[in-house]
Order: structure tokens, then C-alpha cells, then sequence
């Protein structure tokens, strides 16, 4: 019974999932005021060709800062974790 | 732990090849598919190459972990300076201040399609740069760090 009520739910939710992308057409999306917006003025107002650098250096470049202090935390914890140990310290394995 | 001949000599002929392939994405992050991540992640593709055709006790004399433990922290200061020298002259945090400027990549792009020119986009290409010595600095660190806990586990 329990089997039942897990397989009815899991289809459920694959149904839902499954028709968020048949009940939009492709190439058409809801909100594109932004992308509108940084198609027709990125060029001009970046001077960069490459529209997707615009957007993550300098309209959003802040996400970017965050990004980056996000991989500089990732290789802080490696450094932290494979560190050379101090005077009469001594590893736990095995 | 040290590889065949075949595969370090492959190694010291191809990695200048893959550090200029890298330089070239992050220095055309503004014109073409790519940026300071990516190319930063091809140079440390690069070191890594190196790093593990030769033995670790080779590589460490030449390539030590506290230089790019430096050049990482040196990149996020160059990209979070870059972005501050904008306030100093009053506009908001940030600011392309020099794009369209007529100096240091300040020429002005026209609407639609062009050549690409690498003398364009402000300070878009002075943070691909610092996060591509960042990104590069980072990945080399965290390969260090981890072959030398391999080196530990064999002794």
C-alpha cells in the first residue's frame, strides 16, 4: 500500500515537472523586458561585444564579487584541511 | 610517484600551448564565449599538467603553494580594487567608468554586428583579468594541497 502511495506521488510530481516545459513555448519567455533591455543597450553602453560578460561583469557584477569570495572561502577550506601540522600534532586515521 | 617519458615529455611540449589557449579566453572574455573563470580554469589545467606528469618533490622547489596562495588573494583585491576605484571618483560601486571613455579600453562599440576590438569594454577586461589569476592561483592550490596529502598517505 505504502509502495503505492510513494509511485502515485512520484508520478505526480514528474507529471508537474514535465509540464512546465510543454505548457511554454520555446523562444518566448514570460518577463524579457531585461533581456530586451540588455540586447538593445548592452553594446553600446559596455562597449562589449560578448553581451553575457556585460551582464555577469558589470550589470550584475556583484553576484561576481560574490562569486568569487566564494571559490577564494572553497580553497581557504582545502588550505584548512590539508594543512601541515603543528609541533606534536598527529593525524587520527585508521 | 613519477611518470613515463612519453608522457612528460607530451607534457613539457603541450602546456605552453594550453597557458596561451587559456590567456587568450580570459584576455577575449569581452568579445568571445568565455571569461575570467573559464580561462583561468584552462591556465590551471596547464599547471596541473605539469604538476602531475613530474614527481611532487621536483615540482615543489620550482612551484611553491604560498606563491599561489598570493596570486589568489592578489586577484580578488585587484577585482574588488577595481570595482572601488569607482567610488573614489563619486559614481556608484562597480561602475564601468572607463568604458566609452577614449582611454585604456575605452573605445565605443556600435550597435550591432563588428570585428571585435580588443581595446574596448572598460574595465570589463581588467576583471577578467583578475579573475583569471584568482581562478588560476585557487585550482593550483587546491592540487597542491591535495598531492601532498597523497604524498603523505604513501610514505
Amino acid at each position: 500500500m505504502r509502495r503505492y502511495i510513494v509511485a502515485a506521488i512520484f508520478v505526480i510530481l514528474a507529471a508537474s515537472l514535465l509540464s512546465i516545459p510543454i505548457s511554454f513555448s520555446f523562444g518566448s519567455p514570460i518577463a524579457s523586458d531585461m533581456d530586451d533591455y540588455f540586447i538593445e543597450y548592452g553594446q553600446v553602453q559596455t562597449a562589449a561585444n560578448n553581451i553575457v560578460t556585460a551582464v555577469v561583469f558589470d550589470y550584475r557584477g556583484f553576484d561576481t564579487l560574490g562569486e568569487s569570495v566564494v571559490l577564494f572561502c572553497g580553497v581557504v577550506g582545502v588550505g584548512l584541511l590539508f594543512r601541515r601540522l603543528m609541533e606534536g600534532e598527529e593525524y587520527e586515521d585508521e | 610517484m613519477k611518470m613515463s617519458k612519453i608522457v612528460q615529455t607530451g607534457a613539457h611540449i603541450l602546456y605552453p600551448f594550453v597557458l596561451i589557449f587559456g590567456l587568450y579566453i580570459v584576455l577575449h572574455g569581452h568579445l568571445t564565449p568565455g571569461g575570467g573563470f573559464q580561462g583561468g580554469a584552462v591556465i590551471a589545467t596547464g599547471v596541473v599538467l605539469v604538476i602531475v606528469a613530474n614527481s611532487y618533490e621536483a615540482i615543489t622547489g620550482m612551484l611553491q603553494k604560498v606563491v599561489f596562495k598570493a596570486q589568489e588573494s592578489l586577484g580578488l583585491l585587484l577585482f574588488i580594487g577595481a570595482a572601488a576605484i569607482a567610488i573614489t571618483l563619486g559614481l556608484p560601486f562597480f561602475y564601468n567608468f572607463l568604458a566609452n571613455s577614449g582611454s585604456v579600453f575605452g573605445l565605443s562599440v556600435p550597435f550591432g554586428p563588428n570585428h571585435g576590438y580588443l581595446n574596448t569594454a572598460g574595465l570589463i577586461p581588467i576583471m577578467n583579468i583578475a579573475v583569471g589569476i584568482e581562478v588560476w592561483g585557487g585550482l593550483t592550490v587546491i592540487i597542491l594541497s591535495m598531492l601532498s596529502g597523497l604524498n603523505r598517505k604513501e610514505a
